[in-house]
């Protein structure tokens, strides 16, 4: 009925929709070591299916494999309930055994299918195979859509869940069903050892692009479905390739991408805003010292030689002229001769003013409320009036009933003030 | 011969069943399992250059493998937000999908099927040729066994205080300067290092069960690490010779039957076992109710 590149095409979508939307609540509830448990716990099962019937029949394999996998999960469960064993051991020890027995039964009377369960092999996928991987991702995608809700919130929140009374232990118990029946459905494309890739690479990908649960469903289903095409594709072209290997690396090159190249939560997303916040940080500092020099002066001429500066900041010159440069594109100061010479425009000695502000603020918080010696404020200040401005500045001068010096004795200026003195000397 | 065989379990499982232990007791079955499976990719390599399973290249390949695993886990953990576990699973699958994907590709060219690799062959190891240790002819397999056991026992009794502590309590290790980061690095080194050792005699995906069966059924007996340790290791003992008996009676595979007599004595600890047994536990509910 089907042609290779459709059975490799429609495997892939059953695999997607089934192994992604449960693959994105294995993620989410920290439950990977469950999933490759039910993957292993399974195999006894087809092992058993292929053993018991002489002409392979996809319905009684599924029957089988499901069986073990509740088996496998009641298993672990009495065993955490009756012993002291913690989750990881109790489940650790069902996978083995079953695993164990699954291969033991296997060499007793080796049947020539069961090895493409283990590493999966697209080409032995026939139609019925097709049919039932088809009627039992249906099943999961209805359930998954009737239980969403209690679903997620027995995920984030279980306590809110018993409260909400929903029946917690009934839907667990539903879902490591659901596990089962997605393992069932993945693993003749995947094999059951590499189920796990499935369940959890492409879900994880998707946690790195999204912070909404309905959209890394979405994501994760999309991300299985291509993984699962690639991966068949590649196995069709080379047919030494196992598929389940195929499909697994294709899935863990999409991961290596999005937790690289991912927009907010990537690696290099994360350097580039880190980067970005030290440069800011250092022109902000630029700015201050400007400020002060000024401040310290007696005789209140506004421009800074470069070497001053330099020396004030205790950098080379080379270290603060490009800083200095940055500083002049956005307008907040301007050389009066080449880049030895630099002063303040009116926007920039608001905005240091502010700055300067926010530092004397905090210095004087820390020291009155968080008991700081006078001497040991000046790097913590430093440090938070980077980050924490705005609004939470405004309550903290509220606290501080509107302070107009700093401990050090120096004036918090105000710039609204600064910005009406300029103006007014600007005019004169 | 079967003397040899039963031999032959017990020195693959003694060592997996000290280490093991030690990740049962740390909740960490899951990294057992992820290492179990991501030594594979190692091992297929050092074969391929060495073209042989029991050389020293296996051990350098998979303890490089292993500490692959190990420095990409923490790397995926702490430079983005995925959690321990999904790094774990992310990293270990996509190892051993490398592992069978190189066996397949070279599996016509040289010596090596995924079954041996996957599932054992500690038939084929007794058979090899034979080598004379202090006057006694043992196959040369074993021998390295012998002194992979020999060594991680000496490295666990060396360590075991600071193995103990940190498990126990890592503010009380750091306090004692045994630095926590390091004796992790030392458990995962040791587990690479037992599971390459013994993946030949029951197989990569079954190894991870000489590690947790015999540290969970000794934690369903006792509770002081010491008498853990030495009840995991007579079950590591109890099982490679109850295992090898199983096989020969059913003519099952002799790593599968290794296992599931380790899982039938885990049975025994859980209904029978002094501390958790079921028996135990149904008569006291019975003499409360009396």
């Amino acid at each position: 009925m089907f042609g290779a590149l459709q059975t490799a095409l429609l495997a892939s979508l059953f695999l997607g929709l089934s192994c992604g939307l449960i693959g994105s609540y294995v993620v989410v509830r920290r439950m990977s070591l469950f999933g490759d448990t039910m993957s292993h716990a399974v195999f006894p099962g087809v092992v058993l299916g292929f053993f018991l019937q002489d002409e392979k029949n996809p319905y009684f394999i599924l029957g089988c494999a499901l069986l073990a996998g509740i088996l496998g999960a009641l298993m672990s469960g009495s065993l955490q309930r009756t012993t002291r064993l913690k989750q990881d051991a109790s489940l650790g020890v069902v996978l083995v055994t079953f695993f164990a027995f699954g291969v033991g039964l296997h060499s007793l009377s080796p049947q020539t299918g069961v090895s493409s369960y283990l590493y999966g092999q697209i080409a032995a996928i026939t139609d019925s195979d097709l049919l039932m991987m088809g009627g039992v991702s249906l099943l999961i995608v209805c359930a998954v859509a009737l239980l969403r809700r209690p679903f997620y919130v027995a995920s984030f929140d279980p306590g809110f869940a018993r409260n909400l009374s929903y029946p917690v232990k009934v839907l667990d118990s539903i879902f490591a069903f659901l596990l089962a029946a997605a393992v069932v459905v993945s693993m003749q494309a995947v094999g059951v050892v590499l189920v796990s890739a499935m369940l959890i690479t492409p879900a994880a990908t998707a946690y790195l692009l999204t912070d909404r649960f309905s959209k890394m469903m979405m994501l994760s289903v999309g991300f299985s479905i291509l993984a699962g095409m690639i991966g068949c594709l590649w196995s069709y072209q080379q047919l030494k390739t196992p598929t389940g290997p195929a499909i697994a690396i294709s899935a863990a090159a999409l991961f290596g991408l999005a937790f690289l190249f991912a927009p907010q939560y990537g690696v290099l997303a994360k350097y580039l805003r880190r980067r970005q916040q030290v440069r800011q940080i250092r022109r902000e500092n630029t700015l201050q010292s400007l400020y002060r020099i000024k401040e310290q002066r007696s005789d209140g001429k506004r421009a800074v030689t470069l070497s001053e500066l330099a020396q004030y900041r205790r950098r080379s010159p080379s270290h603060v002229l490009p800083e200095l440069f940055s500083l002049k594109k956005v307008g907040l100061i301007e050389s009066l001769s080449g880049r030895d010479v630099w002063q303040l425009t009116m926007n920039g000695e608001q905005r240091a003013a502010e700055l300067i502000r926010n530092h004397r603020l905090w210095e004087l918080y820390l020291i009155n409320e968080a008991d700081y010696q006078t001497d040991h404020v000046h790097d913590d200040a430093e440090k938070m009036e980077h980050v924490l401005k705005g609004d939470l500045l405004e309550a903290l001068e509220k606290q501080l009933d509107f302070p107009t010096a700093d401990p050090h004795g120096m004036p918090i200026p105000d710039p609204a003030k600064t910005s009406v003195l300029l103006r007014e000397g600007g005019q004169k | 011969m079967y003397f040899m065989l039963g031999l032959g379990g017990f020195l693959a499982a003694l060592p997996c069943s000290q280490v093991g232990t030690f990740l049962v007791i740390r909740r960490m079955s899951l990294v057992g399992d992820a290492m179990s499976h991501s030594v594979l990719p190692g091992i297929v390599l050092g074969f391929l250059i060495s073209k042989s399973l029991s050389s020293p290249w296996l051990i350098l390949g998979a303890g490089l493998a292993g500490f692959v695993t190990t420095v990409l886990i923490e790397l995926i953990h702490q430079k983005s937000r995925i959690k321990q576990d999904a790094a774990i699973g992310v990293v270990f699958t996509t190892l051993f999908a490398f592992g069978v994907l190189l066996i397949s590709r070279v599996s016509d060219k040289v010596d090596l099927d995924t079954d041996c690799v996957l599932h054992g062959d500690l038939e084929h190891l007794v058979q090899s040729d034979l080598v004379s240790f202090f006057s006694v002819s043992i196959p040369a397999p074993l021998l390295s066994l012998f002194v992979v056991a020999l060594m991680v026992v000496g490295i666990v009794t060396l360590f075991y205080r600071v193995l103990f502590v940190v498990s126990f309590d890592t503010a009380l290790a750091s306090s004692l300067r045994y630095r926590p980061i390091l004796s992790h690095y030392l458990l995962m080194a040791l587990t690479s290092f037992v599971v390459v050792a013994a993946f030949q005699v029951v197989g990569a995906i079954l190894v991870v069960s000489l590690l947790i069966l015999p540290g969970a059924t000794a934690s369903l007996c006792a509770v002081r690490l010491p008498k853990v340790l030495l009840i995991a290791a007579l079950h590591s003992l109890l099982s490679s010779v109850g295992g090898v008996c199983l096989a020969v009676w059913t003519d099952m595979n002799t790593g599968a039957s290794i296992v599931l007599f380790g899982a039938f004595l885990f049975m025994l600890a859980w209904g029978f076992g002094p501390l958790d047994g079921l028996l135990w536990q149904q008569i006291r509910r019975r003499r409360k109710e009396a």
